[in-house]
C-alpha cells in the first residue's frame, strides 16, 4: 500500500507544472489559444512533444517513455489544474492506447512516431446520434470490398476531431446496431475522400466535429484490432481515458477549490472576509470532502486499469466516474454560488472550470449511466 | 503508487481472520449479525480471549500489552473485526481511559489499572458530557473541591454509555473554577462506581434500548491519589483521548459487513415475481452506498499511509474528520437500505431489544426484520457522537481550510 509518487514520476509532475503554468497561467492566454484556427495552440503542443509528455505513454519499442496509469494520472491531473484544452486526452491517452493495443506493426510503425513528435493527432470517431453513451451501439456501416472497407455514416462530437489528422473508426461489420459483436475499429487517414466535417466550438473551450463518412474506403490493413471484436478492444481504452478524465477532473476541482477558499477569505462584506461566516466555511467544507472522496476513487481508477479481468476493471472505473461525476458537479454549482455575482462571468477563470468539470461527467457516460453499469455488474463488494 | 498489502501484511489479515474465525463465540457472532443487542459477557468474554492472545490493546505503549503495530496493521485488525462482525473492544477502556493512564498516570495507576482495564475486568465508562457541556465541553460544571486527601464530588454527567455495566468511571472535573479560561480548571479523575453518593439513571433512546445514562454526583468522596496527572491539566489529557478516539471512526468494516448482509437479504425479499434486488432502483441505490464506501475506504488508507509518516507520536490528522463525516453517514444509509429490505415488517416495536426475554420472538416476519427499525432510528447517534458532524466541520474548516 503506498499513495506516493516516484522520484520519475514527481520530476514528471514539476516539469509539466512548470511547462504549463508558463503557457497557462496569464488566464487571458487561454482564450487566445481557443480563438485560434486549430481550437488550441500548436506551439503548446509542441512544448509537450519537447517534454517527452506526449511519447510519456508509448511503448518504448515505438520511441516511447512506457508510462503506465499513474503517469497517465500525473499528467491529466496537471492538465485539469492548468484547465489546458490541448487533446491529451483523446489524441494520446485514448487514440494511442487504441492503436498500440490493436494495430499492425505497420500501422504502429508509420502512425506512433509522428504522433509522438507532435506531427499527427488521432480523434476517435465514436459517438453517434442515437447512442448516447453505449459503445455498442453503432449504425456506422462499413462493408466489404475487395481488400478494402468502405464507411458510410455520422459521427457526432468527436473531440479534437477538427484538427485530427487520422480517425479511429467504430463501424459495424456485422449484427445489429446494438450487437456486442459486429464492431470493427478503422484507423482513417483524414484526408481519404468522403470524408467532411464540421468543427466548432465546445462549452469547455475545446474543438469538436461532426464527422462524415460518405462511401469512404480504408485498407483491411488499417482495421485495429480484430474484425467485428473491436469492442472488448475499445472498452479498455476508454476505461484507460476515463480513469485519466477522473485524474483531470480531480486536478480541476482541487483548483476551484483552493481557489474558492481564496475568495472567501478575501472577499469582504459587512466590514469582514466572507469566510469568517460559519454557513459558508461549512459549504467549503463539503467542497472539500468531496475532492478527497474524488481524488480517492480517481486513484482506485488509475490502479484499476491493468486488472486482467474486464469485468472487475469496467466496474472499478465506473465506480470512479459514478464519484468523480457527482463530485464535478457539486463542487461546480457550490463554487459558483460561493463566489456570487463574478462566478458566473465569463472573465472569471473558476467559471471556467466548472464547466470543463460540466462537461467531464458527460463524456464517456455520465454519473447515471455508470451507476447503472456497476448496479447491473452486481456491486462493487466481492463476496465474502 | 499501488492498492496492495504486502505479503508480511497480507499474512497478518489472514492470521487476525483466523483467530476471529477460530474464537469468536458463534452466539456473539449471530447475535451481531441480526443486529441484536449484544450484553456484558458477550463484551467481556471476547476481549479476554483477545487478551489471551495479546491482542486486547494493540495500541498502548508495548511495556503495557500494546504490540507496537504499524498504522496499517492497526487498520486490517479493526476492519477484520468490524467485518466478522465480532464485537469492538470497549472503546472507554482501550482507546481511551487506558492510553491516558498509560501516558500521563502514576506508577500505582498504571500497576493497579492498566493490566485490569485491558482484560475488562474493570469496566469503565466516560464522565465527560453535561446537560449543559456537550459540543461545548469545555463549558462542564461538575466540580471537585479539595478537602484534605479526596476530592468532594458534586454535579451531574450525561450520555454515559453503558454506566450500568461500569466498576469505574473517568472523569472530567472542575477543579478551578477561577481560571481564567474555562479550559484551564479542568481535572481528570478516575471514580469508583460504587462510591456512596453516586446514582445512575437510564436514559431511553429511540430504539427502546438502554445504553445511555446520567449519572449523578452528590458530595462523593474521591482519593486524591485518583487524580491523573496534574490538577488543571485534564483539558489536554481529553485532547489526547479524543484524537485517538477518531482512530477507527470511519467504521470501513462494518458498513461493508452490513452492505453484504443488504444485498443478500434484498435477494431474498419477494417483489411481485421478483425479489427486491432484481428491481433497478434497489440495486442502483445499493451500488451508489458501496460506491461511496470504496471511496471512503481509499480515503482512510490515504490518512493510514499518512499516520505512518508522522509517526507514533505525530498530531492526529485532521483528515480523520472526513472519516468521522462520511463514515457516519455511510453508516445510517446502510440503515436506510436495510429499511427498505424489510418493508412492512419495520413496523413492529420490540419493548425493549437489550432484554432478550421482551424481544418479539417469535418474530414478527422475517428473522432479521426485528433490528431493521431500531438501528435506523439509534444509528442516528453516529453522526451526533464523538465531536457531532458539524463540529468535525469546523475542525476541517479550520485546520485544513484554514479559515
Amino acid at each position: 500500500m503506498d499513495f506516493d509518487l516516484n522520484d520519475d514520476q514527481r520530476l514528471i509532475k514539476e516539469s509539466l507544472g512548470k511547462l504549463l503554468s508558463s503557457r497557462y497561467g496569464d488566464f487571458a492566454k487561454r482564450d487566445s489559444y481557443i480563438k485560434q484556427q486549430d481550437g488550441f495552440d500548436r506551439a503548446v503542443w509542441a512544448d509537450y512533444a519537447e517534454a517527452g509528455i506526449l511519447a510519456l505513454p508509448l511503448p518504448e519499442a515505438h520511441g516511447g517513455f512506457g508510462g503506465g496509469p499513474v503517469e497517465t494520472m500525473i499528467v491529466l491531473e496537471e492538465i485539469g489544474a492548468a484547465l489546458a484544452i490541448e487533446p491529451y486526452l483523446t489524441a494520446i491517452v485514448l487514440c494511442c492506447g487504441l492503436i498500440v493495443r490493436g494495430g499492425s506493426d505497420a500501422v504502429k510503425a508509420d502512425i506512433l512516431p509522428k504522433i509522438a513528435s507532435g506531427a499527427a493527432i488521432a480523434a476517435l470517431a465514436q459517438v453517434e446520434r442515437g447512442s448516447r453513451f453505449d459503445l455498442h451501439d453503432v449504425s456506422l456501416a462499413a462493408r466489404k470490398d475487395g481488400d478494402h472497407y468502405v464507411l458510410e455514416g455520422e459521427k457526432s462530437v468527436v473531440i479534437g476531431g477538427g484538427v485530427a489528422d487520422h480517425f479511429i473508426v467504430t463501424a459495424r461489420t456485422s449484427g445489429q446496431r446494438r450487437d456486442l459483436s459486429g464492431i470493427t475499429l478503422f484507423l482513417v487517414d483524414a484526408k481519404t475522400p468522403g470524408v467532411s466535417r464540421r468543427a466548432y466550438p465546445t462549452q469547455d473551450g475545446y474543438q469538436a466535429a461532426e464527422i462524415s463518412f460518405g462511401q469512404v474506403r480504408v485498407p483491411a490493413a488499417q482495421i485495429i484490432g480484430t474484425l467485428d471484436q473491436g469492442l472488448p478492444l475499445l472498452r479498455r481504452s476508454v476505461d484507460e481515458a476515463i480513469a485519466g478524465l477522473c485524474a483531470e477532473a480531480v486536478g480541476a476541482m482541487a483548483a476551484l477549490t483552493e481557489m474558492t477558499i481564496d475568495y472567501l477569505k478575501t472577499r469582504k462584506q459587512f466590514g469582514v472576509a466572507i469566510g469568517s461566516f460559519q454557513a459558508l466555511q461549512h459549504r467549503a467544507v463539503d467542497m472539500q470532502v468531496q475532492l478527497e472522496q474524488a481524488r480517492s476513487m480517481a486513484i482506485f481508477a488509475t490502479l484499476s486499469v491493468d486488472e486482467e479481468d474486464a469485468a472487475t476493471r469496467s466496474t472499478a472505473v465506473s465506480a470512479a466516474k459514478v464519484q468523480i461525476g457527482r463530485a464535478a458537479r457539486f463542487i461546480g454549482q457550490t463554487a459558483t454560488q460561493l463566489h456570487g455575482g463574478i462566478g458566473v462571468t465569463q472573465e472569471y477563470k473558476g467559471g471556467h472550470y466548472f464547466k470543463r468539470l460540466t462537461m467531464i461527467d458527460q463524456m464517456f457516460g455520465d454519473s447515471e449511466h455508470h451507476l447503472r453499469l456497476v448496479a447491473a455488474a452486481g456491486g462493487l463488494l466481492p463476496a465474502a | 503508487m499501488d492498492l496492495n498489502l504486502t505479503a508480511e501484511e497480507a499474512a497478518f489479515r489472514d492470521e487476525v481472520r483466523a483467530f476471529i474465525a477460530r474464537e469468536l463465540s458463534p452466539e456473539t457472532r449471530a447475535k451481531m449479525i441480526l443486529g441484536r443487542e449484544i450484553g456484558k459477557k458477550d463484551i467481556v468474554d471476547w476481549q479476554r480471549k483477545l487478551n489471551a492472545r495479546g491482542w486486547a490493546v494493540p495500541n498502548w505503549p508495548v511495556e503495557y500489552g500494546g504490540q507496537g503495530w504499524s498504522p496499517m496493521q492497526e487498520y486490517l485488525f479493526q476492519t477484520e473485526i468490524e467485518q466478522a462482525p465480532a464485537p469492538a473492544s470497549l472503546p472507554f477502556n482501550t482507546s481511551m481511559v487506558g492510553p491516558v493512564i498509560a501516558t500521563f498516570g502514576s506508577a500505582e495507576q498504571k500497576a493497579k489499572f492498566l493490566p485490569a482495564t485491558a482484560n475488562l475486568d474493570i469496566w469503565w465508562c466516560q464522565g465527560f458530557s453535561e446537560p449543559g457541556a456537550g459540543s461545548d465541553l469545555a463549558g462542564l460544571k461538575t466540580t471537585a473541591r479539595r478537602e484534605g486527601d479526596v476530592y468532594v464530588v458534586n454535579g451531574q454527567k450525561t450520555w454515559t454509555t453503558m454506566a450500568q455495566y461500569a466498576d469505574w468511571i473517568f472523569m472530567l472535573v472542575r477543579t478551578n473554577p477561577q481560571a481564567e479560561k474555562k479550559q484551564q480548571g479542568i481535572s481528570f479523575l478516575l471514580i469508583d462506581m460504587k462510591t456512596p453518593g453516586i446514582t445512575v439513571r437510564p436514559i431511553q433512546l429511540l430504539d427502546g434500548g438502554h445504553e445511555v445514562n446520567e449519572v449523578f454526583f452528590d458530595e462523593v468522596k474521591v482519593p486524591v491519589e485518583n487524580l491523573v496527572g496534574e490538577e488543571n491539566r485534564g483539558w489536554d489529557y481529553a485532547k489526547f483521548l479524543l484524537g485517538n478516539e477518531r482512530m477507527g471512526i470511519a467504521r470501513v468494516g462494518v458498513s461493508r459487513q452490513r452492505l453484504r448482509r443488504v444485498r443478500e437479504l434484498a435477494a431474498l425479499e419477494r417483489v411481485g415475481d421478483e425479489t427486491l434486488l432484481d428491481q433497478p432502483w434497489f440495486r442502483e441505490k445499493l451500488a451508489n452506498t458501496e460506491i461511496e464506501l470504496k471511496a471512503l475506504e481509499i480515503t482512510q488508507l490515504r490518512v493510514v499511509a499518512e499516520a505512518r509518516k508522522r509517526g507514533k507520536h505525530g498530531q492526529p490528522d485532521p483528515n480523520s474528520s472526513i472519516l468521522k463525516i462520511r463514515g457516519s453517514e455511510i453508516q445510517q444509509a446502510t440503515t436506510e437500505l436495510m429499511m427498505d429490505v424489510v418493508g412492512p415488517f419495520v413496523a413492529p416495536f420490540p419493548a425493549s431489544i437489550d432484554d432478550e426475554d421482551q424481544t418479539n420472538d417469535p418474530p414478527i416476519g422475517p428473522d432479521y426484520a426485528a433490528a431493521a427499525g431500531p438501528t435506523y432510528f439509534n444509528w442516528r447517534k453516529i453522526s451526533i457522537y464523538g465531536g457531532s458532524n458539524e463540529i468535525q466541520r469546523n475542525i476541517i474548516a479550520k485546520a485544513i481550510l484554514g479559515f
